[in-house]
């Protein structure tokens, strides 16, 4: 079965007056349940307002996405209930503790107090978390610590689908890959997961497959050995760097200073 | 039935998770209660001071006036607030996303925040009315406070419409929306005659007055406190104040529901949105 299917989506936004920024520009693409499927690109490139749209956060402008089959508009709370989201920022109520924020993303969700506390601490100990630190305020923790509370927050209610939005940016290496095993393992559990990343060693990684965004545009989409067996004749040390630049024209750092600048 | 379970769940999560917010700020409430209580006080006072100014009014009437609106206005206020920045707290704390992307009913997330406003907006209110009983003598022998318990629950459901509706500001507004809601909260205090009778505002105000439910709560409670009024002749009041509900309560949700739909379209959930 599809996981999603995104058909020719578009997301429009006005910037000023007079400019409108093309977010997304016709889209289309499907993930298969059971996938680890990765959205690469830049900075401002229109990977998290994709995953907006299918988190229904956001309307697409045109265009459908269907998740296991429901439409995003028409059944938002049947999607919902197949779904979670780890953006980039841990957000959390700062001054409550962890275990608050995390009982309370729990209750919304509708899991039993009980059982919420016992997926807590299987998670917290995978993550090699101290459990001991979940009565802190969040305020307290590091940003590696905030993305990992965040991580067990998403993975909580061991959704269908999970919408990783650069989950393991900013974390030092070590915490980088507790996460990436987090995700291999949430993916062993069944979850299906969207995974969008700067990391190119990652998305190699981790990926069963791949698209890569440029300016709001699908440029390319297939498995990332694949991708970069295709080039290894051009180049012999081709990587998915290397992918990004022959589909785009510009490196991947290239890119990320246009952004900043 | 588990769909219901889910959603009762989900209440008491938002319901659990304000009251520790609450009591994780519980410095801000010592200072907000301390104001209102300041401001309680005064409002006595200056029912003192008409008289020795030479008003001919019976002194503890006008001040017994003057408290009712205070508190009550406490209380109308605390309602207000806390459903109208359910939205702007997320907006702060930049949950909001998280929320909205929750799977339960939108109703369901701002009635359980009403819930907990009407608990805590009572609670305040009574203490604040056993802290000013101790400095001024009040007479209670013949309030109706069964009639005026009636009265603040009535008069709740058209405030909880209210607040719902202002908590679109902050959602569709992330910079002004806060703003705005406050203004709309000092019109109604200048409208509603918390401090004064209706009638002696300029015509039109009087007919903007009638808009407000906090009027008929205010005439509602005085009737009853002050004058003893029974609980049939409440009805005056009850009436419009029902039927302001019945229409308050579900448009500010529809109205929340469509401003929900604007803000997803246009992108204006996301904190700098």
């Amino acid at each position: 079965m599809q996981a999603v299917v995104v058909r020719n989506v578009s997301k429009y936004f006005k910037k000023g007056k007079r400019e409108i920024v093309r977010a997304v520009e016709n889209i289309s693409f499907e993930i298969e349940e059971g996938e680890i499927f990765g959205i690469l690109g830049p900075n401002g490139s229109g990977k998290s307002t994709l995953i907006r749209m299918i988190a229904t956060l956001l309307i697409p402008d045109s265009g459908t996405i269907e998740v296991f089959g429901h439409d995003v508009l028409k059944e938002p709370d049947k999607v919902r209930r197949l779904i979670h989201r780890v953006s980039v920022e841990a957000s959390f109520f700062k001054k409550l503790s962890a275990y608050e924020n995390l009982f309370f993303s729990a209750g919304v969700y509708g899991l039993l107090k009980k059982k919420a506390l016992d997926r807590i601490n299987e998670l917290m100990d995978l993550m090699g978390f101290d459990r001991k630190r979940l009565k802190d305020p969040i305020e307290d923790f590091s940003r590696g610590m905030q993305q990992k509370v965040a991580i067990a927050r998403a993975f909580l209610t061991k959704p269908k689908l999970l919408l990783l939005d650069e989950p393991t940016t900013g974390l030092d290496p070590k915490a980088k890959r507790e996460v990436q095993e987090l995700i291999l393992h949430a993916n062993r559990e069944g979850s299906t997961v969207l995974l969008s990343t700067h990391d190119m060693d990652e998305a190699y990684r981790l990926c069963h497959r791949l698209l890569i965004m440029h300016e709001g545009k699908l440029v390319v989409q297939g498995r990332p050995r694949d991708l970069v067996e295709k080039l290894r004749k051009k180049y012999p040390d081709a990587s998915l760097e290397t992918v990004f630049m022959e589909y785009t024209g510009k490196s991947f750092e290239e890119l990320e200073m246009e952004e900043v600048s | 039935m588990e769909a219901v379970l889910r959603e009762l769940r989900a209440a008491m999560a938002f319901v659990e998770r304000n009251f520790n917010l609450i009591k994780r700020y519980w410095k801000w409430e010592v200072v907000f209660f301390a104001y209102t209580i300041a401001n309680t006080v005064t409002m006595g006072f200056i029912g003192k001071g008409a008289v020795s100014f030479g008003a001919t009014v019976d002194a503890d009437f006008l001040v017994l006036y003057m408290l009712i609106g205070s508190i009550l206005w406490g209380y109308l206020s605390i309602l207000f607030e806390i459903v109208a920045e359910t939205v702007a707290w997320e907006r702060w704390e930049d949950t909001i996303e998280y929320t909205f992307m929750a799977p339960v009913k939108r109703v369901t997330h701002l009635l359980s925040v009403c819930i907990l406003s009407v608990f805590y907006g009572v609670l305040r209110s009574g203490l604040i009315l056993m802290v000013v009983s101790l400095l001024f003598d009040l007479d209670l022998s013949r309030a109706n406070l069964s009639g005026a318990g009636l009265v603040l629950g009535v008069a709740s459901l058209s405030f909880i419409g209210l607040g719902v509706a202002g908590a679109v500001l902050p959602l569709i507004s992330p910079e002004k929306g806060v703003q705005v809601v406050h203004i709309f909260q000092a019109l109604l205090l200048m409208f509603s005659g918390v401090y004064y009778e209706v009638d002696v505002l300029p015509f039109w105000m009087q007919k903007v007055a009638a808009f407000s439910p906090a009027t008929y709560a205010l005439r509602g409670m005085r009737k009853a406190i002050l004058h003893g009024a029974n609980t049939a002749s409440l009805w005056k009041d009850v009436y419009p104040l029902l039927f302001l509900g019945a229409l308050l309560l579900p448009l500010g949700i529809a109205i929340f529901y469509q401003m929900e739909r604007f803000a997803k379209k246009k992108g204006l959930l996301k904190r700098n949105g």
